[in-house]
């Protein structure tokens, strides 16, 4: 019985396919609108995230600009930092652009990058080969260099870089380590500019003496109990504007989790936005459902009432007309989501983020149709059903 | 001693039109037997499609007993109604009423579903009622491949694919020109034979003799006619 509701459904669907076409075209832009907000949104809020866990949860970003007297943090001042309770470890960054040499080749627009052991001990996964810096190299202060996958492939392609000697501003350093082909060595350099033409860490104080500064203006600190984290962060701030004598807008101190969490805020406000338009052209997309399932009915009172001479019960009317108009609907929401999922493909390869088949967004999506189908196909099958057969049979 | 399968005593029909009650049938008593094949005759509005809808369940009536094959019409549900329509009744229109959409085996197979038979024996039925009718070559030809004479057959295979109580036809002929209502009629005289009671409603006196029994219907009153009279 039930299946001879949806063939009867699918060949009244199929027999009319321009009007049906048209009458699903609402629900296709409402479902396809859907599926392509929710999955653009949670990819970019999605990248955005991956960025910020890849530079550390768990972790303050310092900047320390300091005062026209005192420019940034002395080396005590950063140990003091480290001795702050529940604080694991504290680095300096410092960045700068310089170019490389190794035997004959010259490369230039390197982002050389100072850090300390801390560095590699707190990102675990970012060394891929080789070592990072200890706190021999540090303190011994060694010329070593870690390097990333660029250089390694422009300067020692196919080679073994280990042990290797470059050139930098006219000093040598060994080569010790490399990393990971995505690290971004912290929140700066994450979001600034990455046309460099690679990346090679060497020891902060060695990055100082080359860039002629004495002080510290950036750092991270690593604290190890996040539950923590308020009471470091009114500890680091309390130590800062001691150095800075308690003068304004001498540092700022970024939380990441609550970067993080800000983040996932802004996700929900801009979901619940964007599917609540996407819904308004949803509810036009079932009006659209009830036209016509409102016209079938009248068009077809004849046939409503023959099947009633034949025995069909009413019930039996309703549930034709009722697999019809959800049919429609269902049939709209799924090339809604096929459609939805291939402009978020192609929106994802355009900005650049990474496309992720979001199982909630499509089964959002088939469900909010099949829901318009009943609702909006509820009153036309009613009212099949209770037509009277011989008012139906009469009008012909 | 011959069955009785339908009996209506003082059946009164009235429509309500505007405030004016119009009394369409005003005490109609009539009594039908197994096997019989039976002509309702009447004009124009005299109420012959009224009577027939209430024959057939579609309609039920002002006032007045109607039992239909030992059950009380008036005190039956609406899907009890349903029920009847399907087993008891074959429906025959003057104009076909097949589904436009579906072959004629389809078509045929229409009732069938209502009646919750399993697909399997639905198209065994249908091609055997089908084959009955004189249309095996035209098991999937949809009605606007068929003439009218075809599509009127394709529907009394329908009306009889449920085995029906009784055959309940309004003008069956009525848009047939008069050769092929002739064929018609001769296949619904075979069915008789075969022990179908039919209900025939014509204007036609022509047509009616075919029928073994006449009744007129005349200002909301039946009378019973003889053949020789029409
Ligand atoms: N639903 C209704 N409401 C009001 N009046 C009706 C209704 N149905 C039928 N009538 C009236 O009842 C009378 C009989 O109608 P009916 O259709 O039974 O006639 P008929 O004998 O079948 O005529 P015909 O040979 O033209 O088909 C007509 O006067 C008609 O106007
Ligand atoms: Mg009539």
């Amino acid at each position: 019985m039930l299946k001879e509701s949806i063939i009867m459904s699918w060949q009244n669907i199929v027999g009319n396919k321009m009007r049906s076409f048209l009458t699903i075209l609402g629900i296709v832009i409402g479902v396809s609108a859907i599926i392509a907000l929710i999955t653009i949104v949670q990819g970019v809020i999605d990248e955005a995230n991956s960025q910020f866990v890849d530079l550390g949860a768990g972790k303050i970003t310092i900047q320390a600009y300091g005062t026209p007297l005192k420019r940034g943090l002395s080396y005590s001042e950063v140990e003091e930092l480290s001795t702050i309770e529940n604080v694991s470890g504290v680095t300096p960054s410092l960045s700068i652009s310089s170019s490389i040499v190794r035997e004959e080749n010259l490369l230039e627009d390197v982002s050389i990058e100072g850090k300390n052991e801390v560095f590699f001990r707190e990102s675990k996964d970012i060394i891929s080969y080789g070592r990072g810096f200890n706190i021999l190299d540090m303190e011994s202060k060694n010329k070593v260099a870690v390097i990333d996958d660029d250089i390694q492939k422009t300067l020692f392609t196919g080679e073994d870089p280990l042990g290797e000697n470059i050139l930098i501003n006219g000093t040598n350093y060994t080569i010790v380590g490399l990393v990971n082909e995505d690290s971004s060595s912290d929140i700066m350099s994450a979001f600034g500019s990455t046309d460099s033409n690679g990346k090679v860490f060497i020891p902060y104080t060695a990055a100082m003496n080359m860039a002629g500064v004495g002080n510290i203006t950036a750092l991270d600190i690593s604290v190890s109990d996040t539950n923590f984290m308020d009471q470091v962060m009114d500890d680091v701030e309390l130590a800062l504007n001691k150095a800075f004598n308690y003068k304004d807008d001498s540092f700022n101190v970024i939380n990441l989790d609550s970067m993080i969490e800000a983040l996932e805020t802004m996700q929900n406000m801009f979901t619940t936005m964007l599917g609540g338009i996407a819904s308004i052209s949803l509810l036009v997309g079932g009006i659209g459902i009830m036209n016509m399932m409102l016209v079938s009915v009248s068009e077809r009172t004849t046939e409503i009432g023959l099947r009633k001479a034949l025995g069909a019960e009413p019930s039996n009317i309703q549930v034709q007309f009722l697999i019809e108009a959800i049919f429609l609907s269902l049939f709209g929401g799924l090339i809604g989501v096929i459609l939805g999922l291939w402009i978020s493909y192609a929106v994802s390869g355009v900005i650049g983020t990474t496309f992720k088949l979001s199982t909630s967004a499509i089964s959002l999506g088939v469900g909010f149709s099949a829901g318009i189908g009943i609702i909006f196909g509820w009153a036309p099958a009613r009212k099949a059903s209770l037509l009277n057969p011989i008012d139906a049979l009469r009008s012909v | 001693m011959e069955k009785e399968i339908l009996r209506m005593t003082n059946i009164v029909k009235t429509y309500k039109m505007g405030g004016e009650d119009q009394v369409v049938l005003k005490g109609i008593n009539l009594t039908v037997n197994e096997g019989e094949f039976i002509s309702i005759l009447g004009p124009s509005g005299s109420g012959k499609s009224t009577l027939m809808n209430i024959i057939g369940c579609l309609d039920t009536p002002t006032s007045g007993e109607f039992i239909l094959d030992g059950r009380n019409v008036s005190d039956q549900s609406e899907k009890q109604l349903s029920k009847i329509r399907s087993k008891e009744i074959g429906f025959i229109f003057q104009s076909f009423h097949l589904l436009p959409r579906l072959s004629a085996k389809k078509n045929v197979e229409l009732p069938l579903i209502y009646a919750k038979i399993t697909k399997q024996e639905r198209e065994e039925i249908a091609v055997n009622t089908l084959i009955r009718v004189g249309l095996d070559d035209k098991l999937n030809h949809r009605p606007n491949q068929l003439s009218g004479g075809q599509q009127q057959r394709v529907a009394i295979a329908r009306a009889l694919s449920n085995n029906p109580t009784i055959l309940l036809a309004d003008e069956p002929t009525g848009s047939l020109d008069q050769s092929t209502g002739k064929q018609v009629m001769e296949l619904f005289t075979e069915l008789n034979k075969e022990g179908r009671t039919i209900i025939m409603i014509t204007h036609d006196a022509n047509i009616a003799t075919y029928a073994n029994r006449i009744v007129k219907i005349l200002d909301g009153y039946l009378s019973e006619g003889d053949e020789g009279d029409a």
